[in-house]
């Protein structure tokens, strides 16, 4: 078995005319948190489906977990977990007896199964609620069931396709803790998000734009490779009213890559060595904001996005 | 080693039957009602069919004629008119089904031995009705003729010259007295079974598909015999509860007797319903929503409903619409049951239906496993 989790080669999928995925090649080690990003519609599902072989590619290749999704998707079944987006669950179970109906189907054994149903609502502090009905559950319980549904069988691979939408935000965090725990356990995670700060918590980040992966690496590679040029934040000195007239004013400044406004601030990113503090304040006083404060910033996986995703439209 | 998976699916399936007790009411008291309504409303029985009498000619004879109507219970003299038209008025509304017009010199010319003519008038609207009532009016005038004829020679003094050259001597088996619910009874049971395994079953897959926990499925190790085998199995076990329901009201009820041996009944009764939950897990392979599924249910439904030969016989249908109903599994479950239930046949009689029926099924479970690919595209 090769020293990857998860090997790809330049897979594609198409339907029709459409390329929902397109050529994308990446490689995962095992224990690793692997987030993939990107809006929806992007190809992210599509490629998690292909991996688990259920959807077959329409070129290229990849090994999981040692064998070749287009032959061995049954070998691969046993060794994976998989949450959907939709949160796969049976109403008319209760909790248990959807933990339960996993494990069965996953052929865990019935003296086992009890032990590892307590070890799995336990973890996921799921256990006051067991005996509750699925469809009766709010969305942060709906989530960390259909979580537990996943990793039952204790997969050494979970795919986790935006398990976080739709669940409030201190439910979030809760999830992401679990994760962690997961992958301090060895298991390797894959998962997909269209939030940049969840990203921000992945060993690696994958950014995926309009069926391309443009760009895969830790968070902080991203932020010094991906992003060729400097992000800014600039406070303009009468207020809040005059945000948009300072908009206006940036956006046509040669060397200004993308300008956009940021709570009672301005963001802006621009193209390598164009731009000094001072050149930008410049540029503000020559648009009448004499007190303007310009700050050389820390880039976001945000200013990343959007600066791949830009130039992806450029080209 | 007890099969887990499988097990895990017979028993997540039969939770969510139980927990909709709506839906299980429904499958339990819709036998109920399907059976009574159809026990007394699909017969061929035709009893009291109201008739309008213009008896012009109020003799002896004519009232004589009119007696031996009367006592067969097909006919209820519900109207006396006066007039052609009167009696035309009745049967254009519908208020009379037929009407006898005895002419005025009926009775003049019965006892003169010449040959006297009665109108018998019917609305054929409805063949059905129309046929019985003709039949036994044919028959009733026949048989009266004649004994107008003999009495008339016997009075001449010539009864001995009557005897028919040819006489048929009729027996009836299995159902002496032509009881029509012998015929639709054990017909009905093929028919419920179906209807309701086939409209349960069809939607079983496409409600996974419809809730996205189908891709939850294909991912897990289960095998695609598997899922289909689990799932059907509640459906058995439940389809086989209503037919112990259908027999049990059939008998008690109807008074249909199960004459033939029941474990075979039941047994053969069980080929049948893998069959007919084959089809709609078939169609639940096909179809993109319960919607379609419940469409093509229906669609399929019907045909061979009246294909089956339950209402229309076989025998009578152009000969390619003879030909499609040899498609029709209930066709032979209905000979089956027909025959084991009321003919009180074994296996062997109804071997060739037996054997039909159960490539029927292999087929047609063999197709649904084969439909149902673990992959989405």
């Amino acid at each position: 078995m090769s020293e990857y989790v998860i090997e790809v080669k330049e897979l594609t999928k198409r339907f029709g005319d459409f390329t929902a995925v397109n050529r994308v090649s990446f490689t995962m080690r095992a224990g690793e948190v692997l987030g993939y990003l990107g809006p929806n519609g992007s190809g992210k599902t599509t490629t998690i489906r292909m991996l688990l072989g259920i959807l077959e590619p329409s070129e290229g290749d990849a090994i999981v977990l040692g064998y070749d999704i287009r032959k061995q998707a049954e070998s691969i079944r046993p060794l994976v977990g998989y949450m959907s987006q939709k949160f796969a669950l049976y109403d008319e179970l209760t909790m248990r007896e959807n933990l339960d109906f996993y494990g069965g189907v996953y052929g865990i054994n019935r003296r086992e199964r009890p032990g590892r149903l307590r070890e799995v609502l336990d973890m996921l502090g799921l256990t006051e609620r067991q005996n509750d009905r699925a469809g009766e559950l709010s969305g942060g319980w709906r989530q960390r069931l259909a979580l537990g549904c996943a990793l039952v069988h204790r997969p050494k691979l979970l795919f986790l396709d935006e398990p976080t939408s739709g669940v409030d935000p201190s439910a979030r965090r809760t999830f992401w803790d679990l994760i962690y725990n997961l992958a301090t356990n060895g298991t390797t995670v894959f998962v997909t998000t269209h939030y940049m700060d969840e990203a921000e918590h992945c060993n690696r980040v994958g950014i995926m734009f309009r069926s391309k992966l443009l760009a895969l690496d830790t968070p902080g590679c991203l932020k010094t490779t991906a992003l060729p040029g400097a992000a800014w934040e600039v406070s303009p000195d009468h207020g809040g009213a005059s945000l948009v007239t300072a908009l206006t004013a940036l956006h046509d400044v040669p060397g200004v890559v993308r300008a956009g406004l940021a709570s009672d601030r301005l963001r802006v990113i621009t193209a390598p060595n164009a731009h000094t503090a001072e050149s930008l304040k410049r540029v503000m006083n020559g648009a009448g904001f004499t007190e303007a404060t310009i700050e050389r910033v820390e880039p976001t996986l945000e200013d990343v996005f959007i600066a791949l995703a830009g130039h992806d439209v450029v080209v | 080693m007890i099969n887990s998976r499988l097990l895990a699916i017979i028993r997540k399936e039969f939770i969510q039957i139980i927990r909709d007790p709506r839906t299980l009411a429904i499958m339990f008291v819709m036998p109920v009602i399907m059976l009574f309504l159809l026990g007394y409303a699909a017969t061929n029985d035709v009893r009291n069919v109201p008739i309008a009498i213009f008896d012009q000619d109020r003799s002896a004879a004519a009232r004589d004629l009119l007696n031996a109507y009367r006592n067969a219970d097909y006919f209820s003299f519900s109207f006396d008119v006066d007039s052609v038209e009167e009696m035309k008025v009745l049967i254009d509304s519908g208020q009379a089904k037929a009407g006898l017009i005895i002419p005025p010199d009926y009775g003049r010319r019965i006892t003169q031995g010449d040959q006297a003519q009665v109108a018998f008038v019917i609305d054929g609207s409805d063949p059905t009705v129309a046929g019985t009532a003709l039949s036994a009016a044919t028959l009733i005038g026949q048989t009266k003729a004649t004994a107008v004829l003999r009495a008339t020679l016997e009075t001449r003094g010539q009864s001995g010259a009557i005897q028919p050259p040819v006489e048929i001597r009729t027996q009836v088996w299995y159902n002496p007295d032509l009881v029509n619910a012998y015929f639709t009874i054990p017909g009905l049971i093929g028919m419920i079974l179906q209807f309701l395994a086939v409209l349960l079953t069809s939607t079983a897959i496409v409600r996974e598909r419809e809730r996205g926990t189908i891709e939850q499925l294909i991912i897990t190790p289960i095998r695609a015999w598997e899922l289909i085998v689990g799932k059907l199995a509640p459906y058995v076990i439940i389809s086989f509860f209503e037919l112990l329901e259908i027999l049990i009201i059939g008998t008690l009820w109807f008074k249909v007797p199960i004459n033939g041996d029941l474990g075979l009944l039941l047994a053969l009764s069980a080929l049948f319903l893998v069959t007919t939950l084959g089809i709609g897990l078939l169609i639940s392979t096909l179809a993109k929503t319960q919607f379609e599924a419940m469409l093509l249910a229906v669609v399929t439904q019907l045909p061979s409903i009246f294909l089956s030969g339950f209402f229309f016989p076989i025998a009578a249908m152009p000969a390619f619409l003879q030909v499609i109903s040899y498609l029709v599994p209930l066709r032979y479950f209905l000979t089956i049951v027909r025959a084991v239930q009321i003919k009180g046949v074994g296996l062997i009689s109804i071997s060739n239906e037996v054997i039909t029926l159960a490539i029927f099924g292999v087929i047609v479970m063999g197709v649904a496993v084969g439909r149902f690919h673990k992959r989405l595209d």
